[in-house]
């Protein structure tokens, strides 16, 4: 990066101002330059690297020896992959759909003045300061049949309760919803909170002046106006639903049996544990896809319909 | 102005620790750089041991412990180290990971300590084929473990009336009194490992040695798809009828614990769980009993620790290299280590009167099966099978566990894949 300017350039202008000039135009570039070089070489390098072992029979440590598609025909074929995908469209929808629901309905609940609501949005926001693993062991212990909620009411005299969804193979995958969600619907509400708090209140005594009942002006008018925080919290706990990972080990080790394993515990069994780092980085790549394929449009429409909007 | 002044001091302290270092270089014959993960309590005093000798023999010896629940981490460190070219000098690395180590062409040759200490003649010839690759000795055993030990309660046992089993049968028969008298009969912790610890014994005990090599070592197609196979699937599913509801994803040493709280019984698992014992200040024999899991009194599935050492990058590191392998099969370092870690020495030949009765028993069965034939490599502890397959095998066995729909054929036919289905 020399400092001289072009000859018609410094031709042009005094050469005190041009030199300004530069540097403002220059800085911010000379000053991002390093983040995005790191990025480009740490995400995308290592996302075509990725896809690159992807294509090869790596075993133990990375190989160069390609095998085309075999690694995507055999993770096809290998039936935990499948319960894993399954398990994440069951887990993501459920975690991502609660969360927004509960979350709006908490904070819509604690917009109405309350007395007492820093406190009480303390305790709802306070999960999320918890690392997952925390959260997974908690849930374990309350979830554990001879420990947790069974043992207790059956210990109360309901001998007949049963709750071991932790253990029941089917039903392992909604406990691991079941503790996202008393983890992440705390924040969806400080994300809806502030939000509300951000409508201009003359729209809703317009609104209200036109005769409209509550539950009306919030679905027709309020709702409308969070959009861009709805958007952000899809954002945010898709992102979380997908990477998942400590909850999962914390909360049932992917178990019983693998009942409850998700793409990225998948991934990590076979890439480092299992050494088959190729089939393990062809899991990564799907997840990647299925990422894209959901994120792609929907960012496509939003940002779209805002520009517009 | 402080800092100008506080420079130069710096610098010339370095210097001086620098200079110091390398003054001290010569003195040393080599330096030893080992990777492992012993880490808790007693296996660290035991890894001190080797320090210590290594150190006794004029070399320097650099820690590299990885903690990290059953080397995983540690394993993610040595790949990246061998993947940089900068692998440490030796690393713990056992079963059949050691050839795929050695098809990297990353291992170094012991063949002329092998030679010189006569490991022809120490190891049982199960053993000494794990630690050569292509002919060629790479590794040395540190220790051996038997994974089918049955740990009992006699308290518990004797005040529901019964005995210790010696069969599965057995074992069967006595669940109803345990129920009874409130216990729980059999401790298990529900992780797929455990599940394979497990399945592997009740494969042992149903059908033996010989039919256990041939599915679970070989992985011979109509082996892991036969009758043999569906009747040895169908009790492991029955033993499911011993354990309690909460054994999901609980840790061995929880359930371990239960026993020796006299909440459970017995607990099917490797004579690590003995250190839980150990530490609860029991003693064998008395406040618990080791006997080998039933039906399986004739065999011995063993999980054996083995150092890998790395091709030395010189002469002195070659001499270090050289020296740690002997010292690791020389019978103090055996006694030393084994007697802190709760496993028997690998080599047969050693005075076993310091160790517990359990280890008494576990050498003299040791000794016992490797000359009859019935010293078998564990396949849930990574001794038989490659890691990739041992995980299929693994998915396999702990979904049909753990899965009441699937009949014990379709997870035969499904081992059967599991064997010869990778890349």
């Amino acid at each position: 990066m020399s400092t001289s300017l072009s000859p018609e350039r410094a031709a042009r202008v005094p050469v005190k101002r041009s030199a300004l000039a530069f540097l403002t135009d220059w800085i911010p570039r000379l000053v991002l330059a390093p983040s995005v070089a790191v990025s480009l070489f740490f995400v995308y390098g290592f996302m075509i690297w990725t896809f690159v072992l992807s294509l090869t029979n790596s075993r133990m440590l990375p190989s160069y020896d390609f095998v085309g598609f075999a690694q995507y025909a055999q993770l096809m074929a290998n039936d935990r992959w499948w319960v894993a995908a399954t398990n994440l469209v069951v887990f993501g929808g459920l975690f991502v759909g609660i969360c927004l629901v509960l979350g709006a309905l908490l904070a819509i609940l604690l917009d109405q003045r309350i007395r007492q609501e820093g406190s009480l949005r303390t305790v709802y926001l306070y999960p999320m300061a918890l690392s997952f693993i925390v959260t997974g062991v908690v849930w374990k212990w309350l979830l554990n049949p001879s420990l947790g909620l069974q043992a207790m009411v059956r210990g109360w005299g309901f001998e007949d309760f049963t709750f071991d969804w932790l253990v029941d193979p089917d039903m392992a995958v909604y406990t691991l919803v079941i503790a996202a969600v008393w983890q992440a619907s705390g924040f969806v509400m400080a994300l809806f909170l502030a939000g509300l708090r951000g409508i201009d209140d003359s729209i809703i005594k317009a609104a209200q002046l036109d005769g409209a009942s509550l539950p009306r002006i919030y679905a027709r008018v309020v709702m409308p106006c969070l959009r861009p925080v709805v958007f952000s919290a899809v954002m945010i706990l898709s992102h979380i639903a997908i990477k998942s990972f400590d909850l999962v080990v914390a909360l049932t080790g992917g178990g019983p049996g693998y009942a409850s394993d998700l793409p990225a515990t998948f991934m990590y069994t076979h890439a480092f544990t299992r050494a088959q780092i190729g089939l393990g980085s062809a899991s990564a790549m799907l997840m990647l896809g299925g990422v894209l394929a959901i994120l792609i449009p929907y960012l496509y429409s939003e940002l779209r319909s805002r520009r517009h909007g | 102005m402080r800092s100008l002044l506080r420079f130069p001091l710096r610098k010339s302290l370095l210097g001086l620790a620098v200079g110091g270092a390398l003054a001290s270089a010569p003195v040393q014959a080599g330096e030893v750089e080992v990777l492992h993960w012993w880490t808790s309590g007693g296996e660290a005093r035991a890894a001190n041991v080797l320090k210590d000798l290594m150190e006794a023999e004029g070399h320097a010896w650099k820690d590299f412990a990885v903690a990290g629940g059953g080397g995983e981490t540690a394993m993610t460190v040595l790949k990246s180290r061998a993947m940089s070219g900068n692998p440490p000098s030796a690393a713990q690395i056992k079963g059949p990971e050691i050839q795929e180590w050695g098809e990297l062409g990353l291992l170094g040759n012991l063949d002329d300590v092998a030679k010189a200490e006569d490991w022809e003649g120490l190891l049982p010839e199960v053993v000494a084929d794990i630690m050569r690759h292509d002919g060629q000795y790479v590794a040395v055993p540190v220790n051996v473990h038997r994974v089918n030990w049955l740990w009992a309660n006699p308290e518990v046992l004797s005040e529901a009336g019964v005995e210790v089993p010696t069969s599965l049968d057995e074992m069967f028969a006595i669940a109803d009194e345990l129920r009874a008298a409130g216990v729980i009969p059999l401790a298990h912790g529900g992780q797929p490992w455990q599940d394979a610890t497990v399945f592997e014994t009740v494969v042992l005990a149903e059908a033996g040695t010989d039919f256990y090599r041939r599915a679970l070592v070989e992985l011979d197609p109509e082996a892991l798809n036969s009758e043999t196979m569906v009747d040895a699937l169908t009790t492991f599913k029955r033993m499911r009828t011993l354990m309690d509801d909460g054994m999901s994803g609980r840790d061995w040493n929880i359930a371990t614990s239960m026993v020796i709280g006299g909440q459970a019984a017995m607990q099917l698992m490797g004579d690590w769980a003995k250190g839980e014992f150990t530490a609860a200040g029991l003693t064998p024999g008395e406040d618990y009993v080791c006997v080998p899991a039933p039906g399986t009194e004739s065999a011995f599935t063993f999980n054996i620790d083995s150092l890998a050492m790395f091709k030395a990058s010189d002469d002195e590191a070659q001499v270090a290299q050289d020296d740690l392998a002997r010292l690791v099969l020389e019978p103090t370092f055996q006694e030393a280590f084994n007697l802190a870690k709760g496993s028997i020495p690998a080599r047969a030949d050693l005075d076993m009167s310091d160790f517990d009765s359990c280890a008494q028993r576990s050498m003299a069965d040791f000794q016992a099966t490797s000359e009859s034939g019935g010293l078998v490599p564990s396949m849930a502890h990574g001794m038989a099978v490659r890691a990739s397959v041992q995980g299929a095998i693994f998915d396999v066995v702990t979904n049909f566990f753990n899965d009441p729909n699937m009949s014990p054929e379709a997870a035969a036919e499904r081992l059967a894949n599991a064997g010869s289905s990778l890349l």
